[in-house]
């Protein structure tokens, strides 16, 4: 069948779980042997420095117009996607998957307030001189991106619709009403995992409107989907739940560092710095622990708003000795820092799913989850702490840290359990689901 | 005349309190006695107290033709004599009827005899003692924790002066033979060993209650016919259970005490059928055969092995960690360190650690008071860090510290040998 997928990101210029997720699904999908036009959001033309070789547009076989797109160049040549069955097609957007209205008005008057890292700031720079017609804010762009991409809808044939996320939900509304498909909405984070109780209720409406019109939603677990009924009020049999899986790429291995007693041992957060994901509860137990263990670091690898504040947090209690912020870590930077670690913490306050423990399991690194996590119910191998239990988060901190036994029964079983992970069974599923709407 | 022998295991751990690492040095009482105190409460009105009843008024009704015997664990004795010493008089009252055989096992239901023999005797004698002082009987019968059983342990059972010895009749000790007969454990000349029939006691165990069971609903007059068949060839039926499988794990509303009020009376119908009790049992039979059991068995999970306890590298390491202390816990001559140590040793905290998930992972899941076997580790092994600073500061001597000791591990208003 083919699938038209409105989707995020693609390797190596990944800011999170989302675009993790659309890549691993769609190699995934494509491998089943099923077609799959990739629509994305993406700003032209810019150039930036990657690890991986670039080869030049005229050599990718794709149907694009706009194939200079330096991300799908990277997923195509490294033989990571099978592209004569995936069809990349670019639309001209500054949406980002974690894009906030704040930080998109902020972007509109080309203000670089650290927020967004230099590197983005210049590209987006660069993109705001040089075309305009987009949004006078994120809403309206949002809007502007469904009218645009969803009129792809017309220049394919396809049996399929399948979204992700709010950004994507107009996309996805116009393409059904305009091919009479039927639509999937994939729901990988809600308004309330990003905001708390203070959400925007614009956002909410939009995500509702797209459950409402959706044929069929997927959550990526049992706990979103009892958020989407209780709070969207929909009907729990129009939701399936599929978990999300890690691309398990052997490749990765060789980062693997055999003796990490060497030095210090390092404690990992990866992601963004934001209210979802708990950097605060993350600073907290560490000071705890450095109480009693003093000789480990700890690092907070990422970005977000929260970041200002967490700097200024770790020096009111004086761990900077021992507190690294790394700043945006892309590619080959984060596979490094995941061999580096002993310990990977996801504090989150409300994840919706949470591959990065996944991916850090793949580095034989020992997992700590909140329990507020989706990833939480197919992970046994896992310590499992509640986001706002501060002690009980140190006090498995530092067990992990103190009994070698522990760390290496976690890390043995989790080696077991991470290759029953995977993205063939998950995208197996989503094709049952496409096969269910089309009967 | 075949025998039937009933005999339930009475046991409920010392559950340890939540015991983070910042909690070492600063607390010393390691037991959760809020919760321990529920249970046991909720397991009285639920099993002991009603079971007891019923167990008594059909002792009196058959004037003394009903027969069984129980093991209970001195760590139940010790909470039932501070919380529920109304459970401890039944116990006393069926004891006085002359109709129940008490049991000896290790006071504090370890697994001690795997690690340290010495350590394992002293616990077999607290054992003995207090059933001898509460009850007024010297045991003849020995079970060991879980079941747990091997050529050795018949050896050190049969030098401790015992005459009859309890354990799991496994497939794999077996082989084509039936468990319905006396054994006599190989290299014993008086211990006879008695095998439990694990298909007819977890017919009431198990499956009484399960409605997917083929045989559901079990019937007074189907159970008898199966044990009267098994009477024509065997000669003792051995019904070892859990005594929580009245009420417990089988809730009243199945129907688990109708059952057994009226299953004597059928089970006595047919003559020839007698309830017997283990010591009664070894006086009247000699042994068919001697069985030879190198490695150890015990009554856990499919495996019938260890696995359970001593499965996987948490749990040797907690043990093994545990029992390097005996040296230092003996020497130092603390009473209130060493019964803590013993508390420590308790099974069951070994077996909250297990990570056998898979179908058995269900029966382990059911009794674990913790959420995932890592959580029963870390926990464990906080509270082993701080127990051998506690026995460090003892031993070196310094009076400050050995004040510091004393007060802390008695400065909360619980009885003596429970501020574990």
């Amino acid at each position: 069948m083919r699938v038209l997928m409105f989707g995020w990101e693609f390797p190596p210029h990944m800011s999170g779980g989302l675009g993790t997720a659309c890549f691993g699904m769609t190699k995934a999908i494509t491998d089943l042997g099923h077609d799959v036009i990739f629509v994305l959001p993406k700003v032209n033309g810019v150039k930036e420095k990657t690890h991986v070789k670039l080869v030049s547009a005229a050599d990718i076989p794709v149907s694009t117009r706009t194939a200079e797109s330096s991300d799908t160049d990277v997923a195509l040549t490294s033989g990571l996607v099978d592209f004569g069955r995936l069809t990349i097609r670019p639309i001209h957007s500054v949406l980002s998957p974690y894009l906030t209205s704040f930080q998109y008005e902020n972007l509109l008057q080309h203000s670089s307030t650290g927020i967004v890292d230099r590197e983005q700031a210049a590209e987006y720079k660069w993109f705001l001189g040089n075309a305009g017609g987009y949004g006078p804010n994120l809403l309206a762009e949002v809007a502007r991106y469904g009218d645009v991409a969803g009129a792809v809808a017309t220049q394919y044939a396809f049996d399929i619709i399948h979204a992700h996320d709010w950004m994507t939900v107009f996309a996805g509304l116009i393409a059904k009403k305009a091919s009479g498909k039927p639509l999937v909405l994939h729901i990988h984070a809600l308004e309330f995992d990003r905001s708390g109780e203070n959400i925007n209720q614009d956002i909410y409406e939009i995500e509702r409107s797209g459950m409402e019109g959706a044929d069929r939603i997927i959550a990526v677990s049992n706990y979103t989907k009892q958020r989407i009924v209780s709070l969207y009020n929909i009907d729990p049999r129009r939701i399936s739940v599929i978990h999300n899986a890690v691309s398990q790429v052997e490749a990765r291995q060789i980062y693997h560092m055999p003796s990490k007693n060497g030095g210090r041992k390092v404690v990992l957060f990866l992601g963004r710095i934001t209210f979802q994901k708990g950097p605060d509860y993350f600073i907290e137990a560490a000071a705890k622990v450095l109480k009693v263990l003093p000789d480990i670091t700890f690092v907070m690898a990422g970005t977000g708003d929260m970041m200002p504040r967490m700097v200024e947090r770790v020096a009111e209690l004086g761990l900077g000795k021992n507190f690294h912020f790394t700043g945006f870590l892309r590619g080959a930077d984060v596979e490094q820092m995941f061999a580096a670690s002993d310990l990977y913490v996801m504090p989150s306050v409300s994840e919706p799913f949470g591959i990065s423990p996944l991916e850090a399991m793949l580095y034989d690194v020992p997992v700590i989850i909140s329990k507020q996590s989706g990833v939480t119910e197919i992970l046994k191998h896992a310590l499992k702490v509640d986001f706002w239990d501060v002690d009980e988060m140190a006090n498995k901190i530092i067990a992990v840290l103190k009994y070698p036994v522990l760390f290496d029964d976690i890390v043995e079983r989790s080696r077991e359990e991470i290759k029953h992970i995977r993205w063939e069974a998950a995208a197996g599923k989503i094709v049952d689901v496409y096969r269910d709407l089309m009967h | 005349m075949p025998g039937i022998c009933f005999y339930f295991q009475v046991h409920q751990p010392l559950r340890l309190r939540h015991y983070s690492y910042f909690d070492i040095d600063h607390v010393h009482a390691y037991g959760d006695m809020e919760q321990n105190r529920a249970i046991l409460n909720k397991v009285s009105e639920k099993c002991y107290l009603p079971a007891n009843r019923m167990m008594f008024d059909l002792i009196e009704r058959h004037e003394g033709a009903f027969r069984i015997a129980y093991s209970l664990s001195g760590i139940l004795l010790d909470q039932l004599e501070t919380y529920r010493p109304d459970v401890l008089d039944s116990f006393r009252q069926l004891a006085d009827t002359g109709c129940v055989e008490f049991l000896n096992e290790t006071y504090y239901h370890s697994l001690a005899f795997i690690f340290s023999p010495e350590e394992f005797k002293k616990q077999v004698m607290l054992h003995k003692d207090r059933i001898k002082t509460l009850f007024g009987q010297t045991a003849d019968t020995f079970r060991h924790t879980e079941f747990i059983y091997n050529n050795d342990l018949a050896a050190a059972a049969e030098d401790m002066g015992y005459k009859c010895i309890l354990t799991e009749g496994a497939d794999k000790i077996l082989g084509w033979r039936s468990p319905d007969f006396v054994y006599q454990p190989q290299g014993c000349r008086h211990l006879k060993l008695l095998l439990r029939n694990y298909r007819l006691s977890d017919d009431i165990a198990f499956r009484f209650s399960n409605r997917q069971w083929p045989e559901y609903p079990l019937t007074v007059d189907k159970y008898a016919h199966w044990i009267h068949k098994a009477g024509e060839e065997g000669r003792i039926i051995n019904l070892f259970m859990d005594y929580e499988t009245f009420g417990e794990h089988q809730w009243q509303e199945t129907g688990i005490f109708e059952f057994m009020k009226n299953l004597p009376d059928a089970l006595l119908k047919q003559p020839g059928f007698q309830f017997q009790t283990p010591r009664e049992i070894a006086a009247d039979q000699s042994p068919v055969a001697s069985l030879d059991v190198p490695q150890f068995i015990s009554w856990a999970d499919v495996e019938r092995n260890l696995t359970a306890w001593l499965g996987n590298a948490l749990q040797r390491d907690a043990s093994r960690t545990l029992y390097d202390l005996e040296q230092s816990v003996v020497s130092c001559g603390d009473e209130q360190l060493l019964h803590i140590w013993r508390c420590l040793q308790t099974s069951d905290h070994l077996y909250y650690m297990c990570t056998k998930w898979f179908s058995d992972g269900d029966v382990h899941k059911y009794f674990n008071p913790y959420p995932s076997p890592y959580d029963a580790y870390i926990n464990f092994m906080n509270i082993m860090d701080d127990f051998s600073r506690q026995l460090d500061k003892k031993r070196s001597n310094d009076p400050n510290h050995i004040n510091t000791t004393k007060r802390s591990l008695s400065n909360d208003n619980k009885p003596a040998g429970l501020s574990i």
